[in-house]
């Protein structure tokens, strides 16, 4: 498997500042904000967890006795997995909130649900939400660290950091590369969590999709713009593909899928233009067939997607190990 | 009661900047305005304060008498989007009186049935109700049939039309404006041209009815160049703006700062640049609050799902005197702004100090410095987007038609 090349020049040699001063953040809310050594640290700190995973029996006493909750008010199988995953493994006890069954039916505030989940003592919190800037205001109310898992169209710092780490383990340093993220940008935390991180780490980042479904001012975030799917493809090292989701299919921004597939999907020979060793990415679910064709996603040579999934699973333990050290009272964690 | 304003510096129109006058009054109304104090009246010693007409604040979302107090608001021109909708002459009546004597509420009438801009309201008979203007509400009126008929009908009856300028179509579902900001923080957003859209298809259809349209927040500089054009063109059109969009741009949102969402969104910077040179050269003719004040309940949620608005009774005065120290404008004008052009577009015999006009008068401690405090607000909520701000100048007396509140 071509990810057994483990590390990368940048991450190896780089010097950490010490204990807490490593990331000096309480919660992890979104990558905008983050210093390059600090997303760093945070995939070194996953490599040991991609070691341990990879063993048959996966388990760390890390989190013993730490409760986690993840408290989902958006539908999620794969993100929501992925942490409850990465707690159990650090011996945490998970718990699972879902917004279907939750007291936000019946009317009760964001700010109440809050408060309760923080009477309860939880060491940490792991929040999705449909709209931005909800997980933040959480946050704000609660003593313990708070996780973001996506919120509405704002950030998913988790999916960054393994679409980070999957970069660096398949090539190397993240600095002068050129992404090519392409899908709908404007509604995508996933695009904008990627484009704070990869252009902090000097990647060259440029974003593809119908004018319609490109966010106003996106240049403003130090990316190219570009509506020629070929144009954008040109030369890119890593090629990132974007769910789109149904709703959006049609007529509303797009007028049908197959004039979408037609203009913006992945094919071979598009991918053709990339780099011959261009990587090819997907946060998931695919709509196989609509922006990406089948062929490409399971081509173990080019597509990087189930590898991502694993590297979600590390990034989400190294990021539960990090944020809750000052309430472990580890050494220089204070 | 007869009584004398002495030792005061008084604001009367055509003036500049405050001249050392006194004010006779005689009941509800101003009697006369003089050098020499008349003797024998009972007599107000003003120790040297700025005695101006009394704030008159078009428009408002409630009535909040201890903010409008604070702020020097001796009347308010109440929006119809209340719980139910002024869209009855009997909710007129009773809306007419809320406040009185010491603060005088003017409810603008629904221009269409439940605000919902399909059927005209009952305009005549909320008239003859005492409303002394029309108004479309929060939103615009998306169907330019429904808004044709409303301003003949309101030309008809000689009543000014109040209209919120963005068209809808495009601030859908929008939260903020179009810009960095916006797409950092993943809100959807909707282009600044939208209110610029909507005031071009109203001046159009002032031009076909020769009704009388006041925008209520004009906020973009294509907003407003439209509106310099048709002042020149003779149309009858007046616009106003709030100091929210004078004095922030959307960089406060920043953060979600949900105390900062209002309607319309704030702008950019460049447009609040133009806003500051609208209010230099006269093109805006009314400063209002749009005193909006709303609870935890409506502001501490998610971004898009919080109300919009701001406390803005009480900041008024203070926010809006920085354009005086700023030198855009004088003094004599600031109150053109805060009072006169308001009485003017209601219709009240107030707004000046003159003989003949209300005595609702403020006396205002230029200098003194205050500092903005969510905590501690006087209005029914403190959801304020100028928290902490060091500011000048307080109403240190008011008076509603001549007596002390």
């Amino acid at each position: 498997m071509t990810s057994e090349q483990t590390g990368s020049p940048s991450t190896a040699g780089h010097q950490f500042p010490a204990g807490s001063d490593a990331f000096p953040h309480r919660h992890l809310l979104g990558i905008a904000g983050l210093q390059p050594w600090e997303i760093l640290f945070l995939l070194k700190e996953a490599e040991q967890w991609v070691e341990l995973n990879r063993k048959s029996i996966k388990h760390s006493g890390r989190l013993d006795g730490l409760t986690v909750i993840n408290a989902f008010f958006e539908n999620s199988t794969r993100t929501l997995l992925s942490f409850e995953i990465a707690g159990k493994r650090m011996g945490a006890d998970v718990v699972n909130m879902h917004a279907a069954q939750s007291s936000i039916k019946k009317g009760e505030t964001l700010i109440d649900t809050a408060v309760t989940l923080n009477a309860m003592r939880a060491d940490a919190i792991v929040i999705r939400h449909g709209s931005s800037g909800a997980v933040q205001l959480i946050a704000d109310k609660v003593d313990c660290p708070v996780l973001n898992a996506g919120d509405g169209s704002h950030e998913h710092p988790t999916q960054a950091l393994l679409d980070a780490l999957t970069i660096q383990r398949r090539k190397g340093d993240i600095s002068g590369l050129t992404v090519t993220i392409c899908g709908d940008v404007m509604h995508s935390r996933v695009a904008r969590s990627n484009i704070y991180c990869l252009t902090t780490l000097g990647a060259k980042v440029r974003v593809c999709a119908p004018t319609s479904l490109l966010p106003p001012a996106i240049e403003r975030l130090n990316v190219e713009a570009y509506s020629n799917f070929a144009e954008a493809l040109d030369g890119a090292d890593v090629v990132m593909m974007l769910r789109l989701q149904n709703e959006r299919m049609n007529g509303d921004f797009i007028p049908s899928a197959r004039e979408y597939h037609h203009l913006y999907g992945l094919t071979r020979e598009r991918l053709a233009l990339a780099k011959p060793d261009a990587l090819v990415m997907h946060p998931g679910p695919m709509n196989r067939g609509i922006e990406i064709s089948s062929d490409i996603a399971d081509d173990p040579e080019r597509s990087a997607i189930t590898e991502q999934v694993e590297m979600g699973v590390a990034v989400r333990m190294a990021c539960l190990d990090v944020l809750t050290r000052r309430s472990r009272n580890m050494e220089g964690w204070s | 009661m007869k009584q004398v304003f002495t030792n005061a510096k008084v604001l009367v129109p055509g003036t500049k900047s405050p001249l050392p006058l006194n004010v006779a009054t005689d009941g509800d109304l101003i009697a006369r305005v003089s050098e020499e104090a008349p003797s024998g009246d009972n007599s107000i010693d003003c120790k040297g304060a700025i005695l101006t007409p009394g704030i008159i604040d078009l428009a408002v979302f409630k009535i909040d008498k201890p903010a409008f107090h604070f702020g020097g608001i001796t009347r308010a021109a109440l929006m119809p989007d209340q719980a139910p909708v002024l869209d009855l002459p009997a909710m007129i009546k009773h809306s007419s009186s809320e406040g009185k004597p010491s603060l005088w509420s003017h409810p603008l009438a629904a221009a269409t049935k439940g605000l919902k801009g399909t059927e005209l309201a009952e305009i005549g008979l909320m008239k003859e109700a005492g409303a002394r203007a029309v108004a479309t509400g929060r939103n615009w009126i998306a169907n330019s049939g429904v808004m044709l008929k409303l301003l003949h009908y309101c030309r008809s009856l000689d009543m000014p039309v109040i209209v919120h300028s963005e068209d809808s179509g495009l601030t859908a579902d929008a939260v903020a404006t179009a810009g960095e900001t916006a797409t950092r923080l993943g809100l959807s957003s909707a282009p600044a041209s939208a209110e610029a859209l909507s005031i071009a298809r109203d001046i159009a259809l002032v031009r076909e009815s020769g009704a009388h349209i006041h925008f209520r927040q004009v906020t973009t500089a294509a907003g407003l160049d439209l509106i310099r054009v048709a002042k020149a063109e003779g149309l009858r059109v007046t616009c106003g703006i709030t100091p929210a969009h004078l004095f922030l741009s959307d960089i406060a949102i920043s953060d979600f700062r949900t105390f900062a969402k209002m309607s319309p969104p704030l702008r950019s910077e460049e447009d609040r640049q133009a806003c500051l040179e609208a209010i230099k050269d006269g093109t805006i003719d009314v400063i209002s609050s749009g005193h909006d004040p709303r609870g935890p309940e409506g502001k501490r949620l998610p971004f898009a799902e919080a109300e919009t608005g701001m406390a803005g009774g009480e900041t008024l005065l203070a926010l809006s005197l920085n354009l005086v120290r700023d030198e855009l404008i004088d003094l004599g004008r600031l109150f053109e702004l805060l009072s006169t052009n308001p009485a003017k577009i209601l219709g009240v015999n107030a707004g000046q100090i003159a003989e003949g006009y209300e005595a609702d008068l403020i006396l205002i401690d230029m200098e003194k410095p205050w500092q903005i405090d969510s905590r501690k607000m006087a209005a029914s909520a403190g959801n304020t987007p100028f928290d902490k701000l060091p500011v000048q100048g307080r109403v240190r007396a008011i008076y509603k038609g001549g007596k002390a509140i």
